[in-house]
């Protein structure tokens, strides 16, 4: 079995797309980089003042539609609030026979093309490949974003 | 790419003649049909091993129809790969959203003009600062429109007609659109409040990643008769738009995969790959899906001509031309990502089933009824956009398509490097430096987003044109060179 690197997520080739793993050493934790993953497709993180928040509630069958949905909802958010994100926070996240939650935090500011520098525009999230593994100390996230 | 790959895709595909390669029956357990790969050898040299894997894929959804066909410009995609094909039996097949993509009808339409290369050139920057003006583009560009919902509602379902008649664009417009711009059996309810709130601003915008405006000439003309009914002639300007329902159609997509994910579950249906979730065409989830898809479509026949409409009135203003004096008429528009419920011969009998093109053109021959009447006796116009600085081509669909792909052709030029890639080894400040060495101007909002469309990022646009041309599907019309790009 492997182990979780000490990177929070790194990107895979793939010719049209965007694919990337994320680590956690919680499920929680490995969500909430591979939210970073994508949104460092669209803009560089570190510029983006975290001054205020959102919250999200999500519920979806399984962990795979949940990591789908949470994914998705972040690119809605970031589209209808016109805000972008440069960290966030999985409050909760429950995992259960028929049914998986998760309630979070996204933290960010306004778009203000003045300072974001965007980049490729993500369209959505696929489940193209997916894998939620749990891997020696945590867990692995393999997600491909349409772009 | 490697030899190492080369001959691994040669070893799986038995050739079946130049420009076709046969995925065994046999290749992966599960397929319903053999897949068809329409490529050269050169094309398929470069072609990924996971590609083929795709195909292979789609070829074990239920009721699909002669073969699981990949265009000539087939590369890597999500579940179906870019450029797939494939049909299903209205009654006993499948409708798929992975099938279609996320941008629903992305398309391409192209307009004439009566100006010549030599009108334009000593204007050209100022000309596509203007057009950059006028249509907004880049990531998160809101629309100077703002439609209601029972705009929305009506654009939903009326398409191109709800267009021109609101003002954008005249009645001759909506012939030259596949599917006359408005697919019948849209139903708005089954579209989510998110989608909604995404599609109300977004209208006559071109948004981001490969869309662009294009300011093109005509450089060459193959076949002239053909040409002279598109009304295209040698040294002729010409203007290209390319993008699809932005943020409406890709909650749409979102939304459905997410119900038809589980509805896979309860047919039993299995998938080799979870993209391409799908249920069986007469479900109430799939035909709930479907109806959906349409509004996406019709919206996407809006936004570009809303778009087409503005860029027509910067011509006019910049050229101080009357309305309508410049000729700039609709040539035709071209959706290629989307499901149609369509008639095809198989085996000797009409049947109907659903053609799901993913990045690929639709190639009605002459003769065919959804052919607009004034280009019926030539066939359907088939616009292939080339990458950025590359030539553009118009073609004509022949009957072979109705034969070997249920009228289908190439939708472009095809990626062989990942925009990842593209970023780390091309500048787009270079990029757009070479480009305009070569008299071709590049304007957009980020110098990166130049980087990862360059003309070294996609095969080139000739070498798939002439697989289309030689196999017979689609032949040349008319070849156009980029001018200057507006990039979304």
């Amino acid at each position: 079995m492997s182990s979780v690197p000490i990177k929070d997520f790194e990107y895979l080739d793939h010719t049209a797309d965007a694919k990337f793993r994320a680590y956690g050493k919680s499920l929680a934790e490995a969500f909430e980089n591979a939210a970073l993953a994508m949104l460092n497709v669209m803009v560089d993180t570190g510029s983006v003042n975290t001054i205020s928040s959102i919250e999200v509630e999500l519920s979806s069958p399984d962990t795979e539609s949940l990591l789908f949905d949470w994914l998705s909802e972040i690119l809605f958010v970031f589209e209808v609030e016109e805000m972008v994100f440069g960290r966030v926070r999985v409050n909760e996240l429950i995992v259960g026979d028929d049914e998986c939650s998760l309630q979070a935090t996204l933290f960010g500011e306004a778009i203000d093309l003045s300072v974001h520098v965007f980049d490729t525009e993500v369209k959505a999230a696929t489940y193209n490949d997916m894998k939620i593994e749990n891997v020696d100390g945590g867990w692995m996230l393999q997600a491909t974003v349409d772009t | 790419m490697s030899h190492e790959n080369a001959s691994l895709v040669s070893d799986i595909l038995t050739k079946v003649n130049d420009y076709t390669w046969e995925v065994p029956g046999n290749f992966k357990p599960g397929m319903n049909v053999p897949g068809r790969i329409f490529v050269s050898k050169p094309l398929l040299d470069i072609l990924e091993a996971e590609t083929i894997d795709q195909v292979a894929n789609v070829a074990s959804l239920p009721g699909i129809q002669k073969y699981s066909m990949a265009m000539p410009d087939a590369h890597l995609g999500y579940g179906f790969p870019i450029g797939g094909v494939a049909a299903f039996d209205k009654h006993t097949g499948v409708i798929s959203p992975g099938g279609v993509g996320f941008d629903i009808n992305c398309g391409v339409r192209m307009i004439r003009s009566d100006l010549s290369e030599a009108d334009v050139r000593p204007k050209l920057a100022e000309l596509l600062d203007a057009l950059f003006d006028a249509i907004p583009s880049g990531v998160g560009s809101k629309s100077r429109i703002r439609v209601n919902d029972k705009e929305l509602d009506d654009i939903f379902i009326h398409g191109v007609r709800w267009a021109v008649d609101n003002g954008y664009g005249v009645e001759a417009d909506i012939s030259h659109c596949e599917s006359n711009g408005t697919m019948p059996g849209a139903n708005p309810s089954s579209v989510s409040v998110k989608a909604r709130k995404r599609g109300r601003p977004q209208i006559g915008t071109l948004g981001s990643g490969n869309h662009f405006l294009e300011v093109q000439y005509v450089d060459k003309v193959y076949d002239e008769d053909a040409a002279r009914v598109f009304g295209l002639k040698e040294g002729q300007v010409t203007f290209m738009i390319h993008c699809g329902s932005r943020g409406a159609g890709h909650q749409i997509c979102t939304d459905h995969l997410q119900v038809l994910s589980q509805a896979s579950k309860k047919y039993r249906i299995d998938l080799p790959d979870k993209q391409l979730a799908c249920a069986p065409a007469e479900s109430e989830e799939a035909q709930d899906y479907f109806k959906a898809m349409v509004c996406a479509a019709n919206y996407a026949w809006v936004n570009r001509q809303v778009i087409m409409h503005w860029a027509r009135e910067v011509f006019d203003n910049f050229f101080q031309a009357e309305h309508g004096e410049l000729g700039l008429d609709l040539v035709y528009d071209v959706a290629h990502n989307v499901a149609k419920l369509e008639k095809h011969i198989i085996d000797g009998n009409e049947r109907e089933v659903y053609v799901h093109r993913k990045g690929a053109t639709r190639a009605f021959p002459a003769g065919h009824p959804e052919v607009p009447e004034d280009y019926r006796a030539i066939g359907q116009p088939v616009i292939i956009p080339g990458s950025m600085g590359t030539a553009s081509y118009v073609l004509k669909g022949s009957p072979a398509a109705m034969e070997l792909t249920f009228g289908s052709a190439c939708h472009g030029a095809g990626r062989v490097m990942s925009r990842k890639s593209a970023k780390h080894e091309l500048r787009g400040e270079e990029i757009q430096k070479k480009l305009k060495s070569q008299g071709i101007i590049v304007k957009a909002t980020q110098p990166s987003l130049i980087a990862e469309e360059a003309p070294e990022v996609y095969k080139s646009s000739s070498d798939v044109v002439d697989v289309v041309h030689n196999l017979g599907i689609a032949t040349k019309v008319a070849r156009v060179l980029p001018m200057g790009v507006v990039k979304g």
